[in-house]
């Protein structure tokens, strides 16, 4: 295969991500320490160009290096998507990094090859393009969990994170090599026509598919593929957290229905039946567990999880649906990711910077009387709380409400109703938080009490984040309309 | 209807909400009159409507209709008819009430709460106003935080577990209600429009499960017998202002649901399920009214008589006729002046005894006997004394009973005596008994705020009481639009509504009679 110059120029972004990841790395030891900050300026500026090319792109559909590689509508929103959370984590990770003392510029680097890793995996027409962009996300991703370097927690979760996610996409891989052995082709496309009227029961063709599913399941954090995520969550440093909880997340999602909508669409009553389960179960001890957690990245980390059950449940729908329909639910799919995205990022920066002495305030007993002691700062996490609860006016109730109705249309009411007492239950633990910042009083002041650091770029973050929350929970129809759009291109 | 004409209820929902943002930039003591001055506005505001609205007409009015999603298509469509009217503005009188009731007892964080109670304003306005069912249920949920956090912050020493129980109820009670509203756009023709939805027949078994998802919202709402146990917690620990939007508004959003959605959307079901509904209400008349009986705690009383006074709502709503459906939706604006000025009495002794135990605040007359005639006042007209508002709701609702089943409107009647009671007994020791000396501290009587927190609502006690036909001749067209609906009869029909008599208080018997030939299967 040649390259030419139209495979070159469809990948430009990926290109120029992966360049300035390049950059970062050999840039770094030859700045002093007191310029590192240019490093993270030169990814943040190789974001504003990435997301002025890829919304250029939106709506002229081009396939690259002979159909391994689709730039639609669909991978162009999660691209978006990945470039607007990465400059947010870049922006955060300026005042975290100093407060944590991590002068690693091989830092900026590794989030920049995670980026393009994901970015392969959500524009992968071929499902060896996808795991690979998989493996480069998530060995980037291992040596990031462990960037606090002094601490075990950290190192424990980098390790932990490793063994399973290697383990993981040794099964996606079996999955694949199977996929291939029953149709004869990685390319998506090719499957869907390989498999097209073969039988359900066809026993090669569902033992891959379960393979792919788990493989997939591990990086989505689906019950009872979850077991790394607290560990990993609680462990990484919180901007690495935030940036797995939602970029990894958010391609993983978008490489998993492209695969199964895509390529496996033939046999979607089997997935959706499989999803079906692991949904519930997610929906089930995600909300659960979360309830008797003390430290609050545990918490969000279950509660990720459960978010995942969320998202799952218009995946299953668009496997009830006919295919003509199924793209509605694809978009509230598309729609409560990114939306999540916003409300999780919040939570996570408002986590970050509660400092005490030098280390993170993450227990929940830390946050007592903030409310008290820094006013605004309570007030941002109480609405990304509420949000996360699902409770209306936010951006969250506008993810539930569409992901409900792709169930409803798909007739599943009762799992809408199922979801619904557990989003009920899953508020008793996010106003917990709330109660503990509004109505306990603070602790007496000393010099390790929580306290909250704020910089400019950390307003930035929040600004970002709270004005998502509010904007789409008051006025989601942009995002709703960019998201059908995308799902229509997913066929 | 028509969009276009003056935004009144835009108007009336955002002027508060406004408000709440100035008010983290107004200075910490000037707080209090700029919440006063919001929603006082907003009281003027909603006044004209009262003199504009047309009473003929039993059409949706000040309506205003935008798209606000595209895709479904969700309205933001609000506007108002004989039955939200006197509730939207029963809300807007009572909120100046609040702010002032609040005045002193509230000395932490003013303006966060001053702009909880204005956020709620605009979320209580706008669910009465809301005619699109997705942004019903947006301000319906959005009313849980506010709350929440003016009983948790601002509440009494057990307000984190009455807090949290008060939204974990209504959440879960809600929850059904969000996938009712979603069946409902699937059958229902892919519309949220409230008015599009009540005009269609849905399958009988869809109509069973609706009516028990609407009924799981709504119940604990209002709340009925086996759900109202988070009330007496959340009245009792609620500052006053947060007892009086709860027990004068948050309720009666339950029973306005009923009329709204169940009765004209449901009306199969709603009949199937009236045996249990009226079971429900009675027993919750005379069970919150034995409550009220043995309670020492004044906010606790007032709360298990509202339960007693909300089972005479929605016994009255599921009567199926005219007077049934009038007394309620009149008996929905009375509790709410009625309690709401208990409750802001209750705050007043509050503030000067720091109890609420009855046995602590004992023979109030000689020290306040001005406090002491407006709390008779206000437990009169609780008990239904002719002359005052609650009698006139009261009567028709047993009025409409009676049609239907004289055991049950026997039954029901029974809480008006228990009513007497339990109000007679409490004014005997509060108004009327001999101190224990050295229990009183020394009292005085009301300051001029306080009295102007409290005549206002005498005033339209006495109104109400004795000049209810202004409020009755408004909601006629919309009841009798509700009832036709209910009973089968034909629906939108303007041409009948306009031959309609103004009716005189009460209702003629000749209509009676007639709506009880329709009611009967």
């Amino acid at each position: 295969m040649m390259l030419s110059a139209h495979d070159l120029f469809a990948i430009l972004p990926e290109l120029l991500v992966v360049f300035a990841a390049c950059a970062v790395l050999a840039l770094d030891p030859i700045t002093p320490s007191s310029k590192k900050d240019g490093l993270a300026w030169l990814s943040l500026g190789t974001m504003a160009v990435c997301m002025g090319l890829t919304a250029a792109r939106f709506g002229s559909p081009t396939t690259a290096f002979g159909g391994l590689v689709v730039i639609d509508n669909y991978s162009c929103f999660w691209k978006l998507l990945l470039y607007f959370v990465t400059g947010l984590t870049i922006l955060l990770s300026f005042p975290y990094l100093k407060e944590e003392r991590i002068y690693l510029g091989e830092y900026y680097g590794f989030i920049l090859l995670a980026l393009s890793g994901m970015m392969v995996m959500v524009s992968g027409a071929d499902l060896l393009t996808i795991y690979l962009g998989t493996e480069l996300m998530s060995l980037s991703l291992y040596v990031m969990a462990g960037l606090k370097r002094a601490e075990p927690k950290s190192l424990e979760a980098s390790a932990k994170y490793f063994v399973l996610g290697a383990f993981s996409s040794g099964i996606l891989l079996y999955g694949i090599s199977l996929l291939y052995g029953s149709a004869g082709s990685t390319q998506l496309p090719a499957i869907a026509a390989a498999i097209a009227g073969r039988s359900l029961d066809d026993p090669l063709l569902l033992f891959a598919t379960i393979l792919i599913a788990v493989g997939f399941s591990f990086k989505l954090a689906v019950v009872p593929f979850h077991m790394w995520t607290p560990d990993v969550y609680q462990g990484a440093p919180t901007s690495v957290t935030a940036f797995m909880a939602v970029a990894s997340k958010a391609a993983s999602f978008g490489a998993f229905m492209r695969v199964f909508v895509e390529g496996l669409g033939g046999v979607r009553a089997n997935w959706s039946l499989m999803f079906l389960l692991l949904c519930v179960v997610t929906l089930i001890l995600g909300n659960i567990v979360a309830l008797v957690q003390t430290n609050v990245k545990r918490m969000l980390a279950y509660s990720s999880i459960a978010h995942a059950g969320y998202a799952l449940i218009g995946v299953v729908a668009a496997g009830r649906l006919a295919p003509a329909e199924s793209s509605s639910a694809v978009a509230s799919v598309m729609l409560y990711i990114a939306l999540y995205a916003f409300m999780t990022f919040g939570a996570f920066t408002i986590i970050a910077m509660l400092r005490k002495g030098g280390l993170e305030g993450d227990e929940i007993e830390d946050f007592s009387g903030l409310a008290k002691r820094h006013p605004f700062a309570a007030l941002l996490m109480m609405v990304f709380m509420v949000s996360l609860a699902g409770i209306p006016p936010t951006a969250g109730f506008i993810g539930k409400f569409y992901v409900f109705m792709s169930a409803v249309q798909a007739g599943l009411t009762w799992l809408a109703v199922l979801a619904l007492v557990f989003a009920a239950i899953s508020a008793y633990f996010y106003l917990r938080l709330v109660m503990v910042m509004y109505m306990r009083e603070p602790e007496a002041v000393t010099a390790l009490s929580p306290r909250f650091v704020s910089s400019p770029a950390l307003s930035i973050v929040l600004a970002c984040a709270i004005a998502g929350v509010v904007f789409f929970g008051l006025y989601p129809d942009p995002i709703v309309n960019l998201a059908t759009q995308a799902a229509l291109t997913l066929k | 209807m028509q969009s276009g004409g003056f935004p009144w209820l835009t108007l009336l929902i955002f002027l508060p909400l406004a408000g709440a943002a100035a008010l983290f930039f107004v200075k910490e003591t000037s707080v209090r009159i700029v919440a006063l001055g919001i929603t006082v506005a907003d009281l003027l505001l909603s006044l004209p409507l009262w003199w504009l609205f047309d009473a003929s007409s039993s059409q949706m009015q000040f309506a205003e209709n935008v798209v606000w999603i595209t895709s479904p298509p969700i309205h933001y469509h609000l506007g108002l008819d004989g039955i939200s009217l006197p509730l939207v503005l029963m809300t807007t009188v009572l909120m100046p009430l609040c702010v002032a009731i609040s005045w002193r007892s509230i000395d932490t964080r003013v303006s966060s709460f001053m702009a909880m109670l204005l956020i709620m304003e605009a979320a209580m306005i706008g669910v009465f106003a809301a005619l699109d069912f997705v942004l019903f249920y947006v301000f319906w949920e959005a009313m849980l935080i506010p709350m929440y956090l003016l009983i948790g912050v601002w509440g009494g020493p057990n307000r984190l577990y009455a807090a949290i129980k008060f939204f974990l109820y209504t959440l879960a009670g809600s929850i059904l209600l969000l996938v009712a509203i979603l069946a409902l756009y699937f059958q229902g023709g892919h519309t949220f429009d409230i008015v599009q939805l009540s005009q269609q027949a849905y399958s009988p078994r869809l109509q069973f499960w609706l009516f028990i998802a609407f009924f799981a919202a709504f119940a604990v709402k209002v709340p009925m017998f086996p759900f109202h146990t988070w009330l007496p917690d959340a009245h009792v620990e609620a500052p006053t202002a947060g007892s009086v939007i709860l027990a004068s508004v948050l309720l009666k959003m339950g029973t306005y649901g009923f009329l709204r959605f169940s009765l004209p959307m449901l009306p199969d079901a709603s009949k199937d399920f009236t045996p249990m509904i009226v079971a429900l209400s009675i027993i919750a008349i005379v069970y919150g009214a034995y409550m009220a009986l043995a309670q020492a705690d004044l906010k606790k009383l007032i709360a298990y008589s509202s339960v007693s006074h909300m089972g005479f709502v929605t016994l009255g709503l599921f009567m199926f006729n005219q007077q049934g459906i009038e007394g309620a939706v009149m008996q929905m604006v009375n509790h709410g002046i009625t309690t709401g000025g208990l409750f802001l009495c209750v705050g007043v002794i509050y503030e000067r005894t720091h109890s609420r135990q009855i046995a602590d605040n004992v023979g109030l007359t000689k020290p306040m006997p001005q406090y002491a005639t407006l709390l008779v006042i206000f437990s009169l007209s609780s008990l239904g004394l002719p002359g005052t508002n609650s009698f006139v709701g009261e009567f028709l609702i047993l009025v409409g009973t009676f049609l239907w089943s004289k055991i049950a409107a026997a039954l029901a009647s029974l809480g008006i005596i228990l009513a007497a009671a339990y109000m007679l007994w409490m004014i005997q020791r509060v108004a009327f008994g001999v101190p224990s000396p050295h229990h009183l501290p020394k009292l005085t009587d009301l300051s001029r705020r306080e009295m102007a927190t409290l005549i206002p609502l005498i005033v339209l006690v006495f109104w109400i009481g004795l000049f209810p036909n202004p409020i009755l001749s408004r909601m006629h067209a919309s009841v009798t639009n509700v009832v036709a609906r209910a009973t089968h009869g034909p629906q939108e029909s303007p041409t009948s509504t306009g031959q309609m008599t103004p009716p005189v208080e009460p209702t003629p018997a000749a209509q009676t009679v007639q709506s009880m030939e329709a009611t009967r299967p």
